[in-house]
């Protein structure tokens, strides 16, 4: 029996996971970061965009602050998200960028003087003042009212990784790859680790640890198309899912992207249409101004791409052998704008489309692209089930997007929960006196130990690759961008006759060690329980809120569905999930729920509402300082490290 | 050359799982039917789900961003999820794994272990002794925007380990530091927020495992995916550690 002891087990090597592991090595515990792959492999690397934090220092982020990204995040997230948690958050990214380039990140900086930049469709000067020349500078992004997207070139989360990893391997952090968690250790309401395979040798292993940080990404290849790798598989929502006792949130919430290439569903950045691109339809038209005549090709994401399905479904959309798309254009933002800030994107159409974005436009159709639901953890980010686990990054379910995420928020908020998450378990591992209960720890490995040799020995059985293809598509076809009950009935289903071919799955190489076969038919089971915890909740809300948009249930209704989704799995055997509610409480909002102000309103008011409107409105006569009516209205709790006022050029610590 | 599809393509890989003491290498054909837009990656998972399942391959984000799948593919080391079937005239492609790297199995060669060991060697990271005291509640300091797009410039470097499998030096003695390593530097001595200079790097480069060694046969150069310039830096570290040396 392999045994290996830590304070701080953290499952996953994105800039999440590192991050945390790097807040408790400062504090002098020990740490260990599994992880699929290298870590700087990890998805975190393929962000192009930006990462969102209200610096201020460029033009057209004059006037930026806390309070407005935080009505930016909360709108973005059709009041889904946890506002508590969206105040830490906005307050803690510019201490993020900040300290990542202290850690080396190469921001891009203002240039002082007059600039060209497009804005719906026209070149328009902007001058930028000297004295903020050479400070972090910021693009456009979909769904923010200022230019708040910090970025590095074409390549930010690339940069963003590099930089953190590299801190944890100066902080001599113990980075394992090609090790992937299978289950968590847990009795009682303890979680105590996890079982986790060797991808190389197939060996298990136990992980004992005071705290286990669950911060594996998203779950984006339970569909067929996606932006995500092919290792976002969700594997780690569903070894939380598994303990029976941990509950995940919110996992009917997907985005879709707007802008991914067709067919392999490869992303082009929505730093394009930031930057000024537009989207046109098979005549050539450029359609976005006709239903979001405000933001145009920059509504939020989950608005975009609905209007890009209903002008695709009246037929204007591209005929392709693989269905239809529509064209991004970018040749109005020049060659010398592509080729040094969308070099990725160019990289991409060339290899990938054998075309050549300065002359040409790009292929491009909705694409699921972003997980906002997760693991359900409290503001500290542990989880109500199991004490001593956690979860942080886009595995969670924190919950600062809601139902729709804002671009350039998601790695903002890997870092900062990173920072701020890491510090509570930090704190949780200081006031721990870890019990190990051996006959636990030999019990779980068994049972995993079991798993595989069943596997191993059945004589004949499905092959796991086929059935999982099955699932994917029934995602795409039956809980994508547009969802109805009849199709999402036929969808769970379908995924439950699934689960039950799923667990008779064989393999035909019957080797532990290097097997992808194995490693694929071991998940298996996981993925279709995660895919029906999707499905059943999206039937389940009857409503429309953020990316999730019932065709015949268009209205938010916040009189019945301004609530959380609580998906448990109650025991292995079961079929389907269980499902719970948490209410998410107007009374101590600081935003009432309100319009987004995209399309037709169409919104059910909540009765409390009003009266918290009438409070917040009080609130503010009471208070002239910003910062003393935050407090009065909402007040949070930060790490004492992260709570001061974060300076603004030309504003001091206002 | 562009080819239409429709193509029957054979596929010549070279198959070895050292975990499975039974197992000798060998090459084993595959035959696939070309299909519009294939990739290498599309070829090899199309293989797995359908011919081998065994078979051991590393992908990640399947969009020339990670690094992850490099191998070398009728003779050349390339990414192979950039690498698209049409590009090849003749319908018989090879794919070993990369030499230089410890092999996994099959296609799957260990770069994390050897990148982790280079930026362990020329500690790739910031050296600042102040780092730990910045105030992050206050403005930020202000770099030079050209500076800072330089610095971007060879940062890009995505631990591949092309430029290591296409070099002749490295093949020969095991102990060089390799194209990876010196452009690591170079990106480092380039960021004035890194406090360590030219002969903080001596010891490291200064001989036959650094930057002495190269025989200037730029494999590195021709091969790597993200264009970096190599020859350039290596040329310019070059002259810094003889100056820095006198
Ligand atoms: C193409 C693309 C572009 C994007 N661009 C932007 C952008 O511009 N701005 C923005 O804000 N956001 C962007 N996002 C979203 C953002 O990149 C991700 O949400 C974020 O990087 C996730 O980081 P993470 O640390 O939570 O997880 P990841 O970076 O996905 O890391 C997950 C880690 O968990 C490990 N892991 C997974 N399962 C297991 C297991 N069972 N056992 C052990 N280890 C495991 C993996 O090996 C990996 O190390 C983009 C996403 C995509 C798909
Ligand atoms: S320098 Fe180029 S070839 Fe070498 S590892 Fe980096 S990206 Fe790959
Ligand atoms: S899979 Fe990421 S570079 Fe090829």
């Amino acid at each position: 029996m392999k045994v290996v002891y830590t304070d701080s087990l953290v499952i996953g090597g994105g800039l999440a996971g590192l991050r945390v592991a790097i807040a408790c090595k400062e504090r002098g515990l020990d740490s260990i970061v599994l992880s699929l792959i290298p870590a700087k492999r990890s998805h975190s690397a393929a962000a192009q965009g930006g990462m969102q934090a209200s610096l201020a220092n460029s033009f057209k982020g004059l006037g930026d602050n806390e309070d407005v990204h935080f009505e930016d995040t909360v709108k973005g997230s059709d009041w889904g998200c946890d506002q508590k948690v969206a105040r830490m958050f906005v307050h803690t990214a510019p201490k993020a960028i900040r300290q990542l380039a202290a850690w080396g990140v190469p921001w891009s900086r203002v240039t002082g003087g007059d600039r060209q930049v497009v804005v719906n469709a026209e070149k328009v000067t902007v001058t930028e003042s000297q004295e903020s020349h050479g400070l972090i500078t910021a693009r456009d992004f979909g769904g923010t009212k200022k230019w708040r997207t910090c970025y590095t070139s074409d390549g930010t989360g690339h940069s963003m990784l590099y930089a953190m990893d590299n801190r944890a391997i100066q902080e001599g952090i113990d980075i394992q790859d090609r090790k992937e968690a299978i289950a968590l250790i847990h009795e009682g309401d303890q979680c105590y680790g996890a079982i986790v395979r060797d991808l190389i040798t197939g060996e298990l292993i136990a992980y004992v640890a005071k705290a286990t940080t669950v911060a594996t990404g998203g779950y984006g290849r339970l569909y067929s198309i996606t932006t995500n790798a092919i290792i976002c598989e969700g594997t780690g929502q569903a070894l939380v899912l598994e303990t029976g006792k941990a509950p995940l949130g919110n996992m009917e919430a997907v985005q879709f992207h707007p802008t991914a290439i067709v067919t392999v569903g490869i992303l082009v950045t929505e730093g394009c249409r930031g930057d000024g691109g537009v989207l046109r339809d098979v005549d050539g038209y450029r359609f976005m101004p006709d239903y979001e005549p405000d933001k145009k090709e920059l509504a939020s994401r989950d608005v975009v791409s609905r209007r890009m399905t209903e002008h695709m479904r009246k037929g204007k959309g591209v005929p392709s052998p693989y269905g239809d798309h529509l064209w991004l254009d970018i040749t109005l933002l020049g060659r010398a704008h592509i080729e040094k800030n969308l070099r990725e994107v160019k990289d991409i159409c060339e290899s990938f489309l054998g075309i050549d974005p300065a002359e040409e436009w790009i292929p491009v159709r909705p694409t699921q692209h972003y997980s906002m639901g997760g693991i359900r953890t409290n503001e500290k980010g542990m989880s109500p089930g199991l004490k001593g686990l956690f979860s942080a990054g886009e595995a969670a379910c924190w919950d600062l997007h809601g139902f729709n995420r804002l671009g350039g928020n998601s790695v903002a908020e890997t870092v900062v929960a990173g920072m701020i998450i890491g510090e509570y378990v930090a704190d949780y591992i200081d006031e721990t006196d870890l019990y190990i209960p051996s006959g636990l720890i030999k019990e779980f490995l068994r049972q995993e130990q079991q798993k595989m040799d069943t596997l191993l020995h059945r004589p004949t059985g499905e092959s796991a690759f086929a059935i999982r293809k099955e699932m994917q598509e029934i995602m795409m076809e039956n809980v994508g961008i547009f969802r109805k009950g009849p199709h999402l009935e036929e969808a769970v289903n379908k995924l439950t006759l699934l689960l039950a071919r799923a667990r008779k799955v064989g393999v035909k190489t019957k080797q532990l060690g290097g097997n992808p076969e194995l490693t694929e038919a071991l998940k298996l089971e996981k993925q279709i329980k995660l895919a029906l915890c999707v499905t059943v909740g999206a039937a389940k809300r009857t409503e429309s809120r953020g990316a999730h948009a019932r065709e015949d249930f268009p209205q938010r209704d916040d009189v019945h569905w301004l609530k959380r989704t609580l998906t448990y799995w109650e025991t292995p055997a079961d079929d389907l999930p269980t499902l719970a509610y948490e209410d998410l409480d107007i009374s101590s909002m600081e935003l009432p729920p309100g319009f987004r102000g995209y399309g037709k309103k169409n919104i059910s008011p909540h009765p409390d509402t009003a009266k918290r409107e009438a409070q917040v409105a009080q609130a503010q006569a009471a208070h002239a300082d910003r910062h003393e009516l935050q407090q009065a209205l909402m007040p949070i709790e930060l790490p004492s490290r992260y709570q001061g006022k974060n300076e603004r050029y030309l504003k001091g610590l206002n | 050359m562009q080819h239409s599809t429709g193509r029957i393509l054979t596929f010549e890989i070279l198959r070895f799982n050292p975990q499975n003491p039974q197992s000798k290498p060998k090459v084993v054909c595959y035959q696939l039917e070309e299909t519009p837009g294939m990739s290498i990656f599309i070829a090899l998972n199309e293989i797995r789900e359908k011919q081998e399942p065994s078979l051991q391959f590393d992908f990640v984000c399947r969009a020339g961003i990670c690094g992850s799948c490099a191998m070398v593919i009728n003779g050349k080391p390339m990414l192979a999820c950039r690498t698209q079937t049409k590009t090849f005239e003749h319908p018989k492609i090879t794919l070993m794994p990369m030499p230089v790297f410890e092999l996994i199995g099959d296609l799957s060669v260990n770069t994390g272990k050897a990148m982790r060991e280079m930026a362990e060697k020329v500690e790739t990271w910031v050296h600042d002794k102040r780092q730990d005291w910045v105030d992050i509640t206050r403005l930020e300091e202000k770099m030079e925007p050209e500076l800072a797009d330089q610095i971007y410039e060879l940062d890009r470097c995505i631990e591949c380990g092309i430029c290591l499998a296409a070099c002749g030096t490295k093949r020969m003695r095991e102990d060089f530091l390799g194209a990876v390593g010196f452009m690591k530097v170079a990106r480092f001595l380039a960021d004035p927020r890194d406090h360590r200079e030219e002969d903080d790097f001596y010891d490291l480069l200064g001989n036959d495992k650094g930057v002495f060694g190269c025989m200037s046969l730029m494999g590195c150069e021709d091969f790597c995916p993200k264009e970096l310039p190599h020859q350039q830096q290596i040329a310019y570290i070059r002259r810094k550690i003889l100056f820095a040396t006198g």
